[in-house]
């Protein structure tokens, strides 16, 4: 990580770090790329001043899972848009699923896209990569050789599709185990969905969509969490969105088992009542479930099982959505919204506290992505380098995806009151984020 | 714990829903849900006197000259299609036809690009056709004009519920308290989710005859019963409403063959002559013989389902009319 000369003095926020709370109004100063002092009245002799009163200074976000679209889907995003965006949503690292074109499952492409990453020099760009070749579920992808390149691939997943052969998936998991890698799986039991555009239920039926049950899922579920048992494999499953696939993770987990999990803000928020409007911003994979799983998604937030917030973040051009629902493409843009879903929704409704949820947006996928690899480090506390969020969680808005940095603006939370809202974004000691406004990199 | 609901919450959004047919904003029929029960008798009502002028010697009124129609059938219809052409020409309504093979649809131009060049030439309704449900809905966005919905997927058929309505009131002289049962592929119907919403609001009690491959996940919530035994049924309803089965469901294990279906689900003519008190039989076309009903039986039934059809072109006949026609549905003969 490259430091930066720019002295920047933080006022007035009051800080979060993992395991030790949020302060009271404190200071925080940082010069070539650290964290200096974090103090009550710092003097702010030469260097640049962010106002935080009101508000908390975080730890930069970790979204584990976006898609970046590039190579080969330009049109719907790449590394720049889609860096802008994240720093706009106060995330300081992403890490984008392989399931571009060509994809991600050699060293040359991942270098590609950690490289433009790093060009852009907004936040860290972390790829992952595939399972497969190809992603096509036949031939494992050189795990080994991604792994000690540049981008140093730590998670390996053909999202958006599944590896559906048994065999082949409980291979990939011990040669992972081996490479100190993490499957992360999308589960999908892709002979049970096939056509299916929403939720298997009363809602399905009157709409006349095709269903996908939750089963699917599961069965997915319980299949890698059986192969992880017994290849003792890292296994990280991605948007969680059944109750019946938290109880299983919940007793995978007392088991010890090696397995962590992720949901989604939308699989949070939503439920699949609000498809009687046939929005198609609101068709994802996995769909937007009934609103027993959304309780039961949120009663694993704060009981714990649930690990990991990350957004999915699947940018589409508009022609790919503003069309029928059956052939509209899957998925929303989520970096601009997450943080105000997760405290308009979690922190006000008392399902986590505000360190709670932050927790689940920095520490722990940190740990799980093993982000030290990159002398990267989730907390605040002098000596460390400067990867901050600066946001005000009282900071009341209404969503309008136009002014999304994003190059798609496939969100269903349009005209949406919310709150909580990113105003300083700072990454590797340099402002990437002012008043909400993107910096461009200095020449 | 408590259930945040962002409608109560620090989030809100208001579900927009379609215009009803209420005055005051443009009317639209997309779903039997867009539609009151007296909305539905006062429909079957208008229905009821515009059938008196097809047959009449000159099947026409002037109700709605000068008004433009357009029948975009992206699925193909034979028999929707001429009805909502008839209903428009004895209207005196100028109506072009248009289908998914000669039209610009096939040549890759998006739904929303079709509509809007159709409603440039300035156009009072869109009757739509779609295979994806949601498609009327999601015209209603693009389009400044009425838009029915003649059929979307599996959603909804709501004119072909009104005229299988009308045909029961017709013939047993009232909807409420009427016992229907349906039988058949529940699953793919739109057919089956207009008539039983339509039915559930005019107080009649739906029965659904199927194997539970054949029902859509969920149905009993929309406020039916169930049954696998269609001799149970026959001895309960007034009303045997029959679905077209489609050989396709076999190769998606629906259920095992047309031979088992018809052993199983089929209108047979052992079936028909044991019973005592014979139901109405009625079928939304076009039949499969010796499939969901045996020959012989589609015979004797048979002016009845060719009522049906003559039905439809009133019922739709009524739907325009009240879309279009005036501030009040009754009476469109002058």
């Amino acid at each position: 990580m490259r430091g930066n000369s720019q002295k920047i003095l933080i006022k007035k926020g009051r800080v979060y770090s993992p395991g030790a709370g949020i302060s009271s109004e404190i200071d925080v100063l940082i010069h070539e790329g650290i964290i200096k002092r974090i103090d009550r009245g710092i003097q702010p002799t030469g260097a640049k001043i962010l106002d935080a009163e009101g508000c908390i200074v975080s730890p930069g976000f970790i979204d584990m899972h976006v898609h970046l679209r590039e190579p080969g889907m330009e049109y719907k995003e790449d590394v720049g848009s889609g860096s802008r965006a994240a720093v706009s949503g106060g995330f300081t690292v992403v890490c984008c699923m392989p399931n571009t074109d060509p994809p991600i499952d050699n060293a040359s492409v991942a270098e590609y896209v950690f490289d433009r990453g790093v060009d852009e020099g907004l936040c860290m760009v972390l790829p992952h990569g595939a399972i497969t070749q190809g992603r096509g579920g036949k031939a494992l992808a050189p795990m080994g050789e991604m792994g000690s390149c540049r981008a140093m691939v730590r998670g390996f997943s053909d999202d958006g599709s599944t590896v559906t052969d048994s065999e082949i998936m409980r291979r990939a998991m011990e040669y992972a185990r081996t490479m100190d890698s993490l499957i992360i799986s999308h589960c999908e039991d892709v002979s049970l969905t096939a056509g299916g555009q929403m939720n298997e239920g009363f809602y399905s039926t009157l709409l006349g969509l095709r269903g996908i049950p939750r089963e699917a899922e599961e069965i997915g579920v319980f299949r890698d969490i059986c192969l992880s048992e017994k290849t003792n494999a890292e296994l990280h499953i991605a948007h969680v969105s059944t109750a019946e696939t938290i109880m299983l993770l919940r007793d995978a987990k007392r088991r010890n088992s090696r397995v962590t999990c992720e949901v989604t803000p939308h699989h949070f928020t939503l439920d699949d009542s609000y498809l009687v409007t046939y929005d198609t911003n609101l068709k994802v994979n996995p769909p937007l479930r009934s609103r027993a799983d959304v309780e039961a998604v949120l009663e694993g937030l704060a009981d714990g099982t649930v690990d990991v917030i990350a957004t999915d973040h699947a940018p589409h051009a508009l022609h790919e959505k503003e069309t029928e629902f059956d052939r509209a493409e899957f998925g929303m843009v989520g970096l601009e919204t997450c943080l105000a879903l997760v405290i308009s929704v979690l922190v006000e409704n008392g399902v986590l506290s505000l360190e709670g949820a932050l927790e689940k947006m920095t520490l722990a996928p940190s740990r799980i992505m093993r982000l030290e690899r990159f002398g990267y480090s989730p907390l605040i506390e002098e000596g460390a380098p400067a990867n901050i969020t600066v946001f005000n969680p009282d900071f009341e808005w209404v969503v309008d995806p136009q002014m999304f940095k994003s190059r798609s603006k496939n969100s269903p939370f349009a005209g949406w009151k919310v709150k909580g809202k990113v105003i300083h974004t700072i990454f590797s000691g340099r402002v990437v984020l002012e008043n909400m406004e993107v910096k461009a990199k200095l020449e | 714990m408590s259930t945040p609901d962002p409608l109560k919450t620090g989030v809100s959004k208001t579900l927009k829903f379609d215009p009803l047919m209420h005055s005051g904003t443009r009317r639209h029929l997309l779903s039997i849900n867009d539609l009151s029960s007296e909305d539905i008798i006062r429909l079957l009502d208008s229905a009821r006197s515009f059938a008196e002028v097809s047959k009449r010697p000159v099947k026409k009124v002037p109700a709605l000259r000068g008004k433009t129609i357009v029948n975009m059938f992206i699925e193909p219809s034979t028999r929707t299609r001429m009805s909502f052409e008839l209903a428009a020409k004895r209207l005196s309504a100028d109506v072009v036809t248009f289908t998914a093979g000669a039209s610009s649809i096939s040549k890759g131009e998006s739904l929303k690009d079709t509509a809007k060049t159709i409603v440039a030439m300035g156009v009072d309704a869109v009757v739509i056709r779609h295979s994806s449900a949601g498609a009327p809905r999601l015209l209603t966005q693009w389009v400044d004009c009425s838009v029915i919905n003649a059929g979307d997927g599996m959603h909804e058929h709501p004119t072909q519920a009104l005229l299988d309505l009308y045909t029961m009131r017709e013939r047993l002289g009232k909807l409420e308290g009427l016992k229907v049962a349906i039988v058949g592929d529940i699953d793919h119907s739109r057919v089956a989710r207009s008539n039983i919403l339509a039915l559930n609001k005019v107080g009649a009690s739906v029965l659904l005859v199927a194997p539970r491959s054949l029902l859509p996940a969920g149905i009993e919530e929309m406020g039916v019963e169930i049954t696998g035994s269609i001799d149970e049924a026959l001895q309960w309803c007034d009303v045997l409403y029959l679905l077209r089965i489609q050989l396709e469901r076999v190769s998606e294990s629906r259920f095992p063959s047309l031979r088992e279906y018809t052993l199983q689900y089929g209108l047979t003519q052992t079936r028909w002559s044991r019973l005592k008190r014979k139901p109405l039989v009625m079928h939304p076309g076009p039949m499969n013989r010796g499939v969901e009903i045996a020959s012989v039986v589609a015979d004797e039934v048979e002016p009845v389902i060719t009522g049906q059809v003559a039905a439809g072109v009133a019922v739709r006949m009524a739907v325009l009319y009240e879309l279009l026609g005036g501030p009040t549905g009754v009476g469109g003969s002058d």
